[in-house]
């Protein structure tokens, strides 16, 4: 055991601090960026058109769906509670968006904020319902999805099979590429921000020796380097999508929330032990209530963005595995079903390793049954590493004792 | 001469037919350590949560500093500089110590007004080694979480939170009920380390070793009413046993 003095976490001493954590079962990425090297080298070697530049390009737009989703998802799942009906809800507000634009005529900025405003109605209510009837969050969100299932099908019932939307900004989601320059100043911002961000601990590094400053720049290069490689491989087709901007604000803007403000930290509080959150003072009714209508907000952005891809929306919208893959995409992404563990880009990365297992599988021809059972044993596989890892965490505890 | 720096008075307090307090009084002075003692039921967590400000009483008052204050919510009662260390510790062990000091009052940034949302790390990281370092308490990592923590050490984060947050008065449920003799005998000098910071401590405990290792003075409890004060250098666990059960009053009635 170190004295205070000598701690050498947080700012340097990376290195030590990473492999310790390993072994002390903090993986944080390493799981979920292990099976997506192992997903993209399987699929590069069953078929090399995976890892093309016209290929990559479309995986990101399928990503968008199920990658905004599993943010929201991951929300709820961060204070311990579960959104069974995010595919619902966002199969409702889908059509909620698209009557709005073509029975009410609205204007697609106004019907899509409408839809998003429905959409945090609904996961209002769930989350009353979670607080004031004490109900398990499972059932509620259940009956969420039956109802919300329900009212999507009854809207759309009396139109015939789909119904279209031609507004030009809702089907311009999907289908907007940024310019060139536009991605070159964006990879400037991401370089300005990371020598920002990383400008100040450099001092430290530097005393640190040879092995800190390398890690130092590793850690600095590495989002410039991938905002990049990014362009890069995008621009060589049709260039970088609007949806992954989107996909990447949100992402951002969830893990400042979540990992730099006190709300952040009164999340995972309510996740890891809500009594003690309560006796601190912060208002966890609150909290929950909030989350369950980011999650639904969110689910109903991924209805959007289905209806923009679609340029319609039927009866199936939101449905099928959406929602059981946001949840795994989740979990896959470190995120832990218990409550109070977990890292909004987890999930992300989480939802790339589905939409890639997805993706691979169709362009090797195989049925949507087969992509239903690999993407189950992955999800396996990765709540198999979180109980282990929960193990290891436990026992170093005990170890500490 | 100064007044105490906690002064109960006359409380009553009733749950449906029981008359969990019953006109109790009592008073901790800075830099003492009153141990508060009595059978289950005796009325000490009842006085503790209206102190704490979890329940308000039906009648009487609380004072500090001579002055009678309001104490309807745990909010106002930590304003005030009352902190309570529960016996389950109330620690969210996916968090870190730091995280866990400062859960419900987190620094922010200073200055100007966009950076004054975010978490000023830090800050709140400086003040909790401060903390420890008051102390004299030994914790393997800051940023680690508690659930990496060891029984005497969670106590030492939890009572931390009282330096952190300059209290002074703390409250101790049952500190001990659940530590083995060494991490008692680390936790006692927690307590005596925060006394020496001119804290006033309200310790309610079962344990004798507790008593008779701390307490400046003794309060006993029985059914709602304050039965007897005793000094602990002139009585033996014996009559402090006795005062609890009322099997035999050897103590002086107060």
């Amino acid at each position: 055991m170190a004295t205070l003095n000598s701690n050498t976490d947080l700012e340097t001493g990376a290195q030590m601090d990473f492999v310790s954590r390993l072994r002390h079962g903090e993986l944080g990425f390493v799981p979920v960026i292990f099976a997506l090297f192992a997903v993209f080298l399987v699929f590069h070697l069953a078929n090399p058109y995976f890892l093309t530049p016209r290929n990559l390009s479309n995986l990101t737009l399928q990503l968008g769906v199920l990658g905004i989703m599993a943010l929201g998802v991951s929300l709820v799942l961060f204070i311990g509670e579960i959104d069974l009906s995010a595919g619902s809800v966002s199969g409702a507000c889908a059509v909620v968006l698209v009557l709005l634009s073509t029975e009410l005529g609205l204007p697609g900025l106004l019907a899509a904020a409408s839809a998003i405003a429905v959409g945090a109605a609904i996961g209002w209510l769930h989350g009353t319902c979670v607080t004031l009837i004490g109900a398990p969050s499972f059932i509620v969100t259940l009956t969420g999805l039956l109802v919300w299932q329900g009212v999507q099908r009854m809207l759309v019932g009396n139109q015939i099979g789909q119904m279209l939307i031609n507004d030009p900004l809702i089907t311009g989601i999907a289908s907007t590429f940024i310019p060139s320059w536009m991605s070159l100043l964006l990879i400037g911002l991401t370089s300005a921000a990371a020598l920002i961000h990383f400008g100040r601990q450099w001092s430290a590094a530097v005393v640190g020796g040879i092995a800190e400053v390398a890690i130092w720049l590793a850690r600095a290069a590495l989002y410039p380097l991938l905002a990049i490689a990014v362009y890069a491989i995008l621009s060589q087709h049709s260039g970088v999508p609007v949806l992954l901007l989107i996909l990447a604000a949100l992402t951002l803007v969830l893990t400042v929330l979540t990992e730099h403000t006190p709300f952040g930290t009164h999340i995972f509080a309510v996740g890891g032990n809500a009594e003690a959150a309560r006796r601190a003072g912060i208002n966890v009714s609150g909290i929950r209530v909030l989350l369950f209508a980011m999650c639904s907000s969110m689910a109903a952005m991924s209805g959007i963005v289905a209806v923009s891809r679609q340029y319609a929306v039927d009866s199936n919208t939101g449905g099928g595995n959406l929602v059981l893959d946001a949840i795994a995409a989740a979990v896959i992404g470190g995120t832990s079903l218990f409550g109070g563990r977990g890292r909004i880009l987890g999930s992300l990365l989480g939802a790339l390793v589905i939409g890639s297992v997805a993706n691979g599988l169709d362009l090797l021809g195989q049925s949507a049954n087969v992509k239903s059972i690999i993407t189950g044993l992955i999800l396996l596989g990765a709540v198999s590493v979180d109980m282990i890892a929960r193990k290891r965490r436990i026992r170093s505890g005990a170890a500490g004792a | 001469m100064q007044p105490p720096l906690l002064e109960v008075h006359d409380l009553h307090k009733r749950f449906g037919s029981v008359q969990a307090l019953d006109g109790v009084g009592l008073s901790v002075h800075a830099g003492s350590v009153l141990a508060l003692l009595g059978d289950n039921g005796a009325g000490k967590s009842t006085l503790v949560k209206i102190v704490s400000g979890v329940h308000s009483p039906d009648a009487g008052s609380v004072a500090l500093d001579g002055s009678t204050v309001e104490l309807s919510s745990p909010r106002q009662a930590s304003g005030c500089g009352i902190e309570t260390v529960y016996q389950d510790l109330a620690l969210c062990e996916n968090l870190s110590v730091t995280q866990n000091l400062f859960l419900g009052r987190e620094r922010r940034h200073s200055g100007n007004r966009l950076k004054g949302w975010f978490l000023d790390r830090h800050a709140m990281r400086q003040e909790a080694e401060r903390a420890f370092q008051v102390l004299g308490s030994r914790i393997p990592s800051l940023s680690s979480p508690v659930s990496s923590l060891s029984g005497g050490q969670r106590q030492a984060v939890a009572i931390a939170r009282a330096i952190v947050w300059r209290s002074r008065l703390v409250m101790f449920d049952e500190p001990t009920a659940a530590l083995g003799v060494e991490q008692t005998a680390n936790v006692h000098q927690l307590i005596r380390r925060l006394r020496d910071q001119g804290v006033g401590v309200l310790l309610v405990t079962h344990n004798m070793v507790d008593v008779f290792a701390l307490a400046d003075r003794i309060v006993v409890l029985r059914r709602g009413k304050r039965i007897a004060e005793l000094n602990p250098t002139e009585c033996t666990p014996d009559d402090v046993v006795s005062a609890i059960t009322g099997s035999s009053i050897a103590a002086r009635e107060s």
